[in-house]
């Protein structure tokens, strides 16, 4: 029987291949039951999972409450904005405030890389990273290799650069940790300045070159700047980032082959990728959110079922 | 770990052959009608059950699908294992049919109740019934019965297993004891 053995998903660096390929299995059953007319099941009816969220989102809140509604779950939600929070409590007080109403599962996001590893030393609950900082964001991870494996059919040997802000990106270091596990080929690429020194010692590739990284490529994943944690200016100037570092048409067609565009959201247009690239019926960018849903639902099952 | 033969492969065949015959009786020309093996061990003798069927109907067109009721238990989190899914394939319209689950062994009835519950999740069916290839009859611990039924064991409920290798070169239906009680 295939175990799971995971209290809480922290980052995509504590997980096997093994555990990576039972989440992607999980997944598929998931896809097809929110496909089907009646898009819900069952299973955790008893459970009841709070959403907490420190930091802005939209996809990745939307796409976690779905998929707790849609194995019929308890659902509620909590940002910081709107809480105590703002009135001087800490993570933990909050946290076992939440819990002390009987909750089950804490789905986080929080602006302090390390917050989630904290959490789960002091609470009980199974704990879910939604991302924390620059740190991990493992659920995207796994939806972007899941949505690779869609379309490629396998993830194993495939090429895929992920370009833009690899030094503020926590969907780039799980994408590396994620790709690298399932036997992906992995090239970064932006700006010097953007890129953590000794970064191939993660396994990865490095190049500067946009146009040489799009020839390469089975897969392109767009990264959004992330001006919100960025303290200083990083590069001259917006235009100059996008003519070097910005997806277009024209740089697609160059490459001369059928290119797959990823990109996590939230897109800023004209910046990273252009209207017509990310509209294209090369991106699958939309794909890669109702992937989310099955992939939460799989993660969210996995957890709940694990002893 | 005693391992006693119950069924051997002859007699799985001679078996699956007179309940595909008492279905035939039943839902004539299977106009209506769609045999649903019961992920994951109940595929292997619904696929057998169609293939009989279609032999001895001569209607290749015989609506058949594979139903998995992981998500519906009612034993999640209860039990040691991780439940694993598998694959759903119903690539017809329930709605309004006469539906015919098979599975290898009703034991107690469990996974029948959550397998009609992932079923209504997909229509309406006229109509539900269940074929087993093994009946455990004493076992039960809810209120349902097969309507078409290979062979009936009566089993202690704890300390025996009935297995059922699906292994086409093998195929026998075993007793295990497992000593666990003693």
């Amino acid at each position: 029987m295939k175990d799971f053995n995971h209290k809480h998903l922290i980052g995509i660096k504590d997980l096997s291949a093994e555990d990576i390929n039972l989440v992607f299995e999980t997944a598929d059953n998931f896809k097809e039951v929110i496909n089907r007319p009646i898009k819900k099941v069952p299973t955790l009816r008893d459970t009841t999972i709070a959403n907490i969220f420190f930091e802005n989102s939209t996809r990745t809140r939307v796409s976690f409450e779905l998929a707790e509604k849609r194995l019929s779950a308890d659902v509620v939600n909590f940002s910081s904005s709107s809480s105590s929070v703002s009135k001087g409590e800490t993570l933990i007080d909050t946290v076992k405030n939440i819990l002390s109403m009987k909750v089950d599962m804490v789905v986080m996001r929080h602006p302090s890389p390390g917050a989630c590893v904290f959490l789960s030393k002091h609470i009980d609950a199974n704990i879910i990273n939604a991302g924390d900082g620059t740190h991990e964001h493992p659920t995207q991870a796994l939806l972007d290799a899941f949505s690779i494996r869609e379309k490629l059919g396998d993830v194993k040997g495939k090429k895929i650069a992920i370009v833009g802000d690899i030094t503020h990106s926590r969907v780039a270091i799980s994408n590396i940790y994620c790709l690298k596990k399932l036997g992906a080929k992995v090239k970064l690429c932006g700006p010097p300045t953007l890129i953590p020194k000794h970064i191939e010692s993660l396994g990865v590739e490095v190049d500067y070159n946009l146009d040489n990284v799009v020839k390469w490529a089975d897969v392109v994943n767009m990264l959004r700047i992330q001006m919100e944690r960025q303290d200083i200016a990083y590069f001259p100037s917006l235009r100059e980032y996008s003519m070097q570092y910005g997806l277009t048409q024209e740089r697609v067609e160059r490459s001369g082959k059928e290119l797959i565009i990823m990109h996590p959201g939230p897109i800023n247009r004209g910046v990273e990728i252009t209207s017509e690239v990310a509209d294209s019926k090369n991106a699958i960018i939309l794909n890669q959110v109702e992937n989310g849903v099955a992939i939460r639902m799989a993660v969210l099952y996995l957890l709940a079922g694990d002893k | 770990m005693e391992k006693r033969l119950i069924l051997n492969h002859k007699e799985i065949e001679i078996i699956l052959k007179r309940l595909a015959m008492e279905l035939i009786e039943n839902h004539n020309d299977f106009s209506n009608s769609a045999i649903i093996g019961l992920q994951p061990r109940g595929v292997f003798p619904a696929r057998m059950l169609v293939e009989y069927v279609k032999e001895f109907t001569k209607n290749p067109h015989i609506l058949y699908g594979e139903l998995d009721h992981t998500f519906y238990r009612d034993d999640f989190r209860r039990g040691n294992e991780q439940l694993v899914a598998h694959p759903i394939r119903i690539d017809f319209d329930i709605e309004g049919k006469n539906i015919i689950l098979v599975d290898d062994v009703v034991y107690t009835g469990r996974s029948v109740r959550s397998a009609m519950d992932a079923l209504t999740s997909y229509g309406r069916p006229a109509k539900i019934e269940l074929l087993a290839l093994l009946d455990r009859r004493f076992n039960r611990e809810t209120p349902i019965m097969s309507d078409y039924c290979g062979k009936v064991i009566d089993t202690r409920g704890m300390g025996q297993k009935v297995l059922v290798d699906w292994n086409p070169k093998k195929l026998n239906v075993w007793l295990l004891n497992t000593h666990e009680e003693e």
